[in-house]
């Protein structure tokens, strides 16, 4: 196998660090055809089309060669799901989270998060360098998901092992063992699945003010996710809402190391950070592409067909910087009005936890450039994590006073 | 800029969301002269959607449906005064208190009014409402917090339709009479309307369809009405929603192409006069301006929507300050929503534009679904419940004429895969006008619609 195709080359580990040339050359391909019969697609308007497309699905299932380990583990979550099914199950996990229903859930949760950001600096000050990710931008979102889902913090350990393999699974770079990351990811998934429902279950008797108390009681008029769906729901959720945000904190401050005078100007100016945030959401995104899709038809983008049933990948990150959209793409311009980007998706499966995801880094972001004092990047570029689909440091080390 | 008209005098008549819209972008665009907006409510700008949604559930209160400014605006404002004429020769707006403001470039944003009971003696009872304005709104809102035996609902278009729905999610008795098959049948067809009739009837509406209201009965306060069926109802309550009338009486002698359809102008705002020559200085927007669009066979379009007012708008002011090529036409895809009866109905194109429609995703059933409809095998609309993501594609193949029915393979498709005749009725049969008319490219028809001086 000729190990040089794009997609070999975006993948590959080496070019983590930076893969935005490679997603240029993407662009200027328009679409590409993958030898192993994938497509990618890496415009700006081509990807919003297919994400607005009723006939790209995102059930995994729907491909000509299904993976065979799909059916070793739980079925799949809302986001591997078309509608009508991902609407309810979408539909009855956000009656806990957000409107209609819980309106408030997300921006009640501001002075928790605020405080718990400012323990964890608090547990760090005075240190001259500390790992932006491992002291700070990772506990803070699993300590917020955790609370939210009503997850025991003390189990991070147990969890942490599972979320590892299932983020494993997703990777899609190809080549490698081609079931073996699958069929740990599955298991995983069905381990943690069945931790989680335990949990829930826990709740029936014992609720509290939190989802998986919600998952397991309340109003049944529209409709209560089952058992199953519980295990599948609530591990997405664990996954998602901690799996993303630690890479849109980690990126966030080494994108600000990078820019000093942008850094300043946030520090003088707090007021300026939601802006920021979308800028670096646009900039780093968090989620780089979507390896999920499939036509369903074929279906032509940009003059090429795209057969039923390939696997399409949608490279998020190189739309957000399509100079056809976005002038000066490449520039972090934290002030940008044009908040279009694709960092949270788009369609019927943009992000779930975006408003949660948003509150977070806000307020890490200004709280930890507050705190820092004169800080310098003690490595750049840092060490990734592996996955080239949720992208960001590994470690960020960071030295300052 | 060089040749740029930046300065000089603007007056923009109607102070309401179009005209709001369009002294912000005036402004923000480098507008420097002086700018006075005339409208004859004695309020600032407020947002009219609320008024039969969220005002007449109690949630929101009528005096807090303000417009929220998006900038500063430096203008005179003249509120509480109506327009009564134009004279465009000495190129100024002649005001009910007798001022002359004068004028170097106007925009008309006169919208419209409710459509009035046609029996004046019956439409001053007490109980009968329409619904325009915040005044209508509050003083609605505190009848039906008074608990009313029965609320009778004259036509069922998507104002009738809304004030329904918030009535039964009061609690109170309704009675909806439409002379048309179905309720929202004028704006969406036969398809959208028997579903909106069947969950009407859900939610407990005493819905009469075919019949029309003959009396509104009482004797100084409303008792009942009258149907052309010969049944009758008790009610204390009653709203006319019988649809708007356009205002432009005040131009009936000012030349200018203006009639019960709206203020014809071309594809840059600027208004014809009767003999169909194009105007330089006088502009229109909103829900008063009649205006052709290429995706609709460049028929005139007259459309009553809040997407429509912002848009439009915009476009005039650019245009207002701009010279000749960097002017820009008007092309936006229509588009509007509704809530009612839990439903949350988005459209986009113009569904009545349309022979046939097919159920493209989702299914009728679950009441969650996208209807697509097309004209002549090209895809001219698209309407969703409770499924307002989904809208963005179709925008896209109604902006590219593409072929009606769309291609197939949608995920959710589950029922319904043939087309079949979108039946949309004729407007005439419809209690409550349509809300978007289409009316052929015929602006010198204007010339016999000029109404006689008074
Ligand atoms: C109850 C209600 C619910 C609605 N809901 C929706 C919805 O859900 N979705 C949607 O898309 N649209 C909705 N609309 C329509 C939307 O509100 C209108 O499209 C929008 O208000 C049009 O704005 P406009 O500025 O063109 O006209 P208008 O809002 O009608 O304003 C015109 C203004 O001009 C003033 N005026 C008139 N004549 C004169 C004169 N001679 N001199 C001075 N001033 C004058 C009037 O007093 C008025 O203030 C709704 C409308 C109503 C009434």
């Amino acid at each position: 196998m000729a190990a040089d195709t794009l997609f070999h080359r975006i993948t590959d580990y080496a070019n983590r660090a930076d893969p935005y040339p490679l997603y240029a050359e993407l662009r200027e391909a328009g679409v590409a055809r993958q030898e192993d019969g994938s497509y990618l697609v890496g415009t700006y308007h081509a990807i919003e089309a297919l994400l607005h497309d009723p006939r790209i699905s995102s059930d995994r299932r729907k491909r000509t060669v299904p993976d065979e380990t799909a059916e070793e583990g739980l079925p799949p979550a809302f986001i591997g799901l078309d509608d009508p099914e991902h609407h309810r199950l979408r539909a009855l996990a956000m009656r806990s989270f957000g409107p209609p229903h819980t309106p408030d859930r997300i921006d009640g949760m501001h002075d928790e998060i605020t405080r718990i950001v400012k323990d964890l600096i608090g547990s760090f000050r005075g240190e001259e360098r500390i790992d932006v990710v491992d002291d700070f931008a990772y506990p803070l979102p699993v300590t917020v998901i955790c609370r939210l889902l009503g997850v025991p913090i003390e189990d991070e350990p147990r969890f942490r092992e599972w979320s590892d393999a299932i983020v494993a699974g997703i990777d899609p770079t190809p080549g490698e063992d081609p079931t073996e990351r699958p069929r740990a990811a599955a298991e995983a998934r069905k381990a943690m699945g069945l931790y989680l429902g335990e949990l829930a279950e826990k709740r029936r008797t014992h609720p509290s003010d939190d989802m998986l108390s919600a998952f397991v009681g309340g109003d049944s008029s529209e409709g209560q996710l089952t058992p199953l769906e519980i295990m599948t729901t609530s591990v997405l959720l664990l996954i998602a809402g901690h799996e993303t945000t630690v890479n849109l904190i980690s990126n966030g401050i080494l994108t600000l190391l990078r820019h000093p005078d942008e850094l300043a100007r946030l520090r003088a100016e707090p007021a300026l950070m939601p802006h920021a945030v979308e800028e670096l959401l646009r900039y780093e995104p968090p989620v780089q592409m979507l390896p999920q899709r499939t036509p369903l038809a074929d279906i032509e983008v940009a003059g090429v067909t795209i057969p039923q049933g390939a696997p399409l990948i949608l490279l998020l990150a190189s739309g957000n910087r399509d100079p056809l959209r976005f002038p000066d793409p490449d520039r972090f311009d934290p002030t940008r009005d044009d908040h279009q980007h694709l960092g949270f998706g788009s369609g019927i499966h943009s992000c779930f936890g975006a408003p949660l995801a948003r509150l977070e880094a806000q307020i890490a972001l200004n709280e930890l450039i507050q705190y820092l004092d004169h800080p310098r990047l003690v490595e750049d570029p840092p060490p990734y994590r592996r996955s080239p689909v949720l992208r960001g440091p590994r470690h960020l080390l960071v030295e300052s006073g | 800029m060089h040749g740029e008209p930046r300065d000089g005098r603007i007056v923009i008549v109607g102070a309401s969301l179009a005209g709001l819209r369009a002294a912000e972008t005036l402004r923000e665009e480098g507008f420097a002269g002086t700018l006075t907006l005339i409208g004859e409510e004695p309020h600032t700008p407020y947002d009219r959607p609320p008024l039969s949604k969220q005002v007449l559930l109690g949630t929101v209160s009528a005096d807090k449906t303000g417009l929220p400014q998006r900038r500063e605006v430096d203008a005179e404002w003249k509120l509480g005064v109506r327009a009564t004429g134009l004279d465009p020769v000495g190129k100024q707006v002649l005001l009910a208190d007798g001022e002359k403001v004068p004028f170097d470039r106007l925009l008309i944003a006169t919208g419209t009014r409710a459509r009035p009971w046609p029996n004046p003696a019956e439409a001053a009872l007490d109980g009968v409402f329409t619904l325009r304005t915040i005044e209508d709104a509050g003083r609605l809102a505190e009848r039906l917090d008074a608990g009313p035996r029965r609320v009778l609902v004259v036509g069922a278009g998507f104002t009738g339709s809304e004030i329904a729905s918030a009535c039964r999610e009061r609690g109170l008795e309704v009675t909806v009479a439409e002379r048309g098959p179905a309720p929202l049948v004028g704006a969406l067809g036969g398809t959208l309307g028997a579903l909106a009739a069947k969950l009407q009837r859900a939610h407990g509406v005493d819905l009469r369809c075919g019949v029309t209201v003959t009396a509104l009965e009482g004797n100084g306060r409303l008792t009942g009405a009258r149907f052309s069926d010969g049944t009758g109802i008790d009610a204390d309550v009653a709203v006319v929603a019988l649809g708007a009338v356009r205002n432009t009486e005040w131009l009936a002698e000012s030349g200018i192409a203006a009639g019960p359809r709206g203020v014809t102008c071309d594809a840059g705002c600027r208004a014809f006069d009767m003999y169909g020559i194009v105007t330089d200085d006088v502009f229109a927007a909103g829900d008063v301006a009649r205006f052709p669009h290429p995706l609709f066979e460049y028929q005139l379009l007259s459309l009553e929507h809040w997407g429509n007012a912002v848009a439009q708008a915009e476009v005039a002011a650019h245009n207002m300050i701009h010279a000749g090529p960097r002017r820009r036409p008007h092309l936006t895809v229509p588009a509007f929503w509704s809530s009612q009866f839990g439903l949350n109905i988005k459209s986009v194109g113009v569904p009545t534009f349309s022979d046939q429609v097919v159920i493209a995703q989702g299914s009728l059933k679950d009441a969650r679904l996208v209807a697509v409809y097309g004209y002549r095998g090209r895809v001219t609309a698209a309407v969703s419940v409770n499924q307002a993501k989904s809208l963005e594609y179709y925008q896209r193949l109604i902006e590219t004429a593409a072929p009606f029915p769309p291609a197939p393979g949608a995920a959710d498709r589950i029922e319904s895969p043939e087309p079949v005749p979108s039946d949309v009725p004729d407007p005439k049969v419809l209690s409550h006008g349509p809300t978007v008319a289409l009316t052929g490219h015929l602006p010198d028809r204007r010339l016999t619609l000029v109404q006689p001086a008074r």
